[in-house]
């Protein structure tokens, strides 16, 4: 495979330093991508989107009509990430993910947070994730956040910035155990001698962390889906397989004598932990939406009453929302007394008069996002969009400053990638799972979205994105 | 386990099965058609035997080779065409894809996709038999997952359940189709063509090898008796009864002989009137009447399963069954 005139461009590329010098931690994947004629790559690239179908691991795409389900595009170039950049990374999201739990605590509570003014009430209380009916409740071992998927991205310069914290109900991560299955099976000559981390460990960890969160000896477990139109249904039903427990639908579940069952061939039968999959505000229609047919009635009530544990936390989702995303350096002083390990992207507060007035005057440079909205939907990137597309997000903006963020446009680092012109250089994101039990566990690995468009920085799979396995190094000595 | 669940891999086994019954019995009448060029009118069995006559004939009229092909290989309006049949296995099989083993679903969907390739490279008509044969292979492949890669617990009882009540069925409809030629009274005495058309039955039922180890020479009341009575053959309707009588029992745990719901009680009694049945009352019975019969009954136990075990799930407070999706993924 030609690598040589593989251009890495006026970005951050993760394998190359300049053209034809890779970088230390990726000379030998080099190597071993050089080894390998272009013909073969090609049909081991076909091979494993035919696996990848065979396996069934698709995703449903809203609102398109021909064959709703469909493979998340994989591409077989490895993305390496080096064993110190690890290591910044797996400290600083448990320093996040630590102090993020201490915060939706404290404002579902205390609020000292909030009387000491580091972070405005009013913002919480207008914050669509923030639910007041869970205002007071205690969770086992006083964790809300117990399966997070923080979205990091690495810039120009090599630094990884933090671009969102997904503290609802991150989705992906059966597709980091899937590609590094596929990835195994069609292409295993380029691990040898390679020390990548493995990441088969995550469905254990995860029953761990969710039976932790019940005192029952044997506690029963579940995964609560929204049903197989939902487009993550495959990872619910994945994950509940790996973890032998059972995935239920709202339908399969009732209260019952203060207590949440699910219908069984014998009856019903108590249920202990349900890892929830579906937004928190359809969880329940008594005290949450009440159009939601999607839902247990009643079920707020027993986990109120510490009858059955949720994960993640309803409510946790406040803290997903981009104007509060913006207090998470503050957050982490204001619990740790510590300085933020990871940054956050340097963002504009449109409520904030001085931010509004230069956000309005340089739409066409930032990127624009809705406070609430997630998937790459409700948001503006004014560089790539056309005068009419800008001239609306001002008056979205203008109207209402309180639901907008503004961001510079960051230079995403690249990754080489397989297109129709040989190897091209693609951005690339970074997902790593954390886990929050009894303590904090940041798998190793992660998904690594790729913007499958040439130019295009949007990694979603929703919008064209696809993936990429993904290979921590294991630390220089150890194996 | 859930009710839901055992709904589910019930059906998944019998529409998987109902899919490999029709493969067969085009097949056969494939080879049949090659005798018999002239007969066109020996595509219209066909259809009955899947029991959507009257839909065919509103869309296609009269049944001729390519269009009885169609409707029961590919049209998606046909609801017990193998294209939907599989396509509904994979659907249920989608929905408790944590349950089935990961071997199971994937030969499901391998299955799945085998049919819709097919249906949109014309292969099934340019050579059917490759077709039918791969459609049977996949069935059986199925089986054979299910049996090597699964506990056999209660979940894979139900799925035996629903495959055995499915073949049953089909098998009694196989054997239907030539009722007509034992009527009471008519003559018992084989022409050469009557020949093939039995053994072009024992064939649609993969009996013929076995009917001749049993019986030699092809004698329309022993092709029945082997097809209704046989406790040995696994697609008589006797043994397929007889194991799904042991699939319920090790559902509930009911010792045997006895009975604790309805499902049991109409299985036990259904099998115990058909282990001491003598063809003599069959065929004096008049076939179609005693088939009839038994498909009635075969749908009772049907319903009784659905209403003893999988009700829980079914009659929840009116919800639909399916919904769609609220939460975008982030």
């Amino acid at each position: 495979m030609e690598l040589d005139h593989y251009d890495p461009g006026a970005f951050y590329d993760e394998m190359f330093e300049s053209r034809g010098a890779t970088r230390p931690e990726t000379t030998l994947l080099a190597q071993r991508l050089r080894s390998l004629a272009d013909a073969e790559v090609r049909a081991r690239q076909t091979a494993a989107e035919r696996a990848l179908l065979a396996r069934g691991i698709t995703f449903n795409v809203y609102g398109s009509d021909a064959g709703t389900e469909k493979i998340f595009p994989f591409d077989l170039i490895p993305r390496v990430v080096p064993s110190g950049d690890w290591r910044t990374i797996e400290r600083g999201l448990k320093q996040r993910v630590h102090a993020l739990n201490l915060f939706i605590g404290d404002i579902y509570n205390k609020g000292r947070i909030l009387d000491a003014g580091v972070v405005p009430r009013s913002l919480i209380e207008s914050a669509k994730g923030y639910l007041r009916p869970c205002q007071g409740i205690l969770p086992a071992r006083d964790v809300y956040c117990h399966i997070v998927g923080t979205d990091l991205v690495r810039d120009r310069d090599g630094q990884f910035y933090v671009l969102e914290d997904n503290l609802r109900c991150p989705s992906g991560v059966s597709y980091v155990l899937e590609n590094r299955r596929v990835m195994k099976r069609t292409f295993p000559q380029v691990f040898d001698q390679l020390k990548v981390r493995p990441v088969d460990a995550y469905p254990s960890k995860l029953l761990e962390t969710l039976q932790s969160l019940s005192r029952a000896s044997s506690p029963t477990v579940v995964v609560l889906t929204p049903g197989i139109y939902n487009s993550a249904y495959f990872e619910h039903s994945f994950l509940a397989q790996q973890m032998g427990v059972e995935l239920v639908e709202g339908r399969d579940l009732v209260v019952r004598d203060g207590r949440v069952h699910m219908r069984t061939t014998r009856g019903l039968m108590p249920v202990d932990v349900i890892y929830r999959r579906m937004d928190d505000t359809f969880i329940d229609p008594v005290e949450l939406r009440r159009d939601s047919m999607l839902g247990v009635p009643g079920l707020l009530d027993v986990y109120r009453h510490g009858r059955v544990a949720l994960a993640n936390a309803p409510g946790t989702g406040v803290a997903d929302d981009k104007v509060i995303y913006t207090y998470v350096p503050q957050i982490i002083e204001y619990y740790l007394g510590e300085k933020a390990i990871l940054p956050n992207v340097p963002t504009y507060r449109c409520e904030d008069p001085k931010a509004l007035q230069y956000v309005l005057d340089h739409t066409d440079e930032l990127v624009i996002k809705a406070a609430n909205e997630s998937g790459g939907y409700g948001m503006l990137i004014g560089p790539h969009a056309s005068s009419a597309e800008v001239a609306e997000f001002r008056e979205k903006v203008r109207a209402n400053p309180r639901e907008y963020i503004a961001q510079p446009m960051l230079a995403l680092s690249r990754v080489p990638t397989i297109s129709d012109e040989g190897l091209a250089g693609r951005h690339v994101d970074l997902r790593p799972y954390v886990l929050y039990g009894e303590d904090i566990y940041v798998l190793p690995g992660g998904l690594t979205r790729v913007a499958l468009r040439p130019g295009s920085m949007v990694v979603n799979s929703s919008q064209g994105g696809g993936s990429k396995d993904t290979w921590v190094l294991a630390e220089e000595g150890s194996c | 386990m859930l009710s839901r669940v055992a709904d589910a891999i019930y059906w998944m086994n019998r529409y998987v099965e109902r899919a490999e019954n029709v493969a067969r019995f085009v097949d056969v009448n494939l080879h049949l058609a090659l005798d018999f060029p002239e007969a066109h009118s020996e595509w219209e069995p066909l259809i009955a035997t899947t029991g959507d006559a009257s839909a065919y004939r509103e869309r296609y009229g009269a049944a001729t080779r390519d269009d009885v092909i169609r409707f029961l290989t590919f049209d998606r309006d046909n609801p017990n065409s193998i294209c939907m049949c599989l396509s509904k296995a994979r659907e249920n099989a989608r929905t408790m894809r944590e349950f089935i083993s990961s071997e199971v679903w994937e030969q499901v969907n391998r299955a799945y996709w085998m049919v819709t390739e097919a249906s949109k490279s014309g292969a099934a008509l340019d050579s059917p038999h490759d077709f039918f044969t791969n459609v049977k292979q996949a069935s059986h492949l199925f089986v054979g997952t299910m049996y090597l890669t699964m506990t056999h617990n209660e979940g894979w009882h139900f799925g035996r359940l629903g495959r055995l009540l499915e073949r049953a069925d089909k098998t009694s409809r196989i054997l239907d189709v030539k009722s007509h030629m034992v009527e009471p009274g008519r003559e018992d005495v084989p022409t050469p063509s009557d020949e093939l058309h039995w053994s072009a039955l024992l064939r649609s039922a993969s009996a013929f090898e076995m009917y001749r180890k049993a019986f030699g020479n092809v004698v329309p009341a022993k092709v029945i008796e082997f097809l209704l009575l046989d406790d040995r053959f696994p697609r008589s309707v006797l043994y397929c009864l007889k194991k799904s009588e042991r699939s319920l029992h090790a559902i509930t745990g009911t010792q045997s002989g006895r009975w604790t719901n309805r499902a049991e009680r109409e299985l036990g009694r259904l099998n115990a009137e058909l282990a001491y049945a003598e063809m003599k009352e069959v065929l004096a019975r008049g076939l179609h009447r005693f088939i009839d019969d038994l498909q009635l009954r075969m749908n009772h136990v049907n319903d009784s399963i659905a209403e003893t075990f999988f009700a829980v799930a079914a009659h929840d407070e009116g919800r639909p069954r399916t919904l769609p999706p609220l939460s975008r993924a982030e």
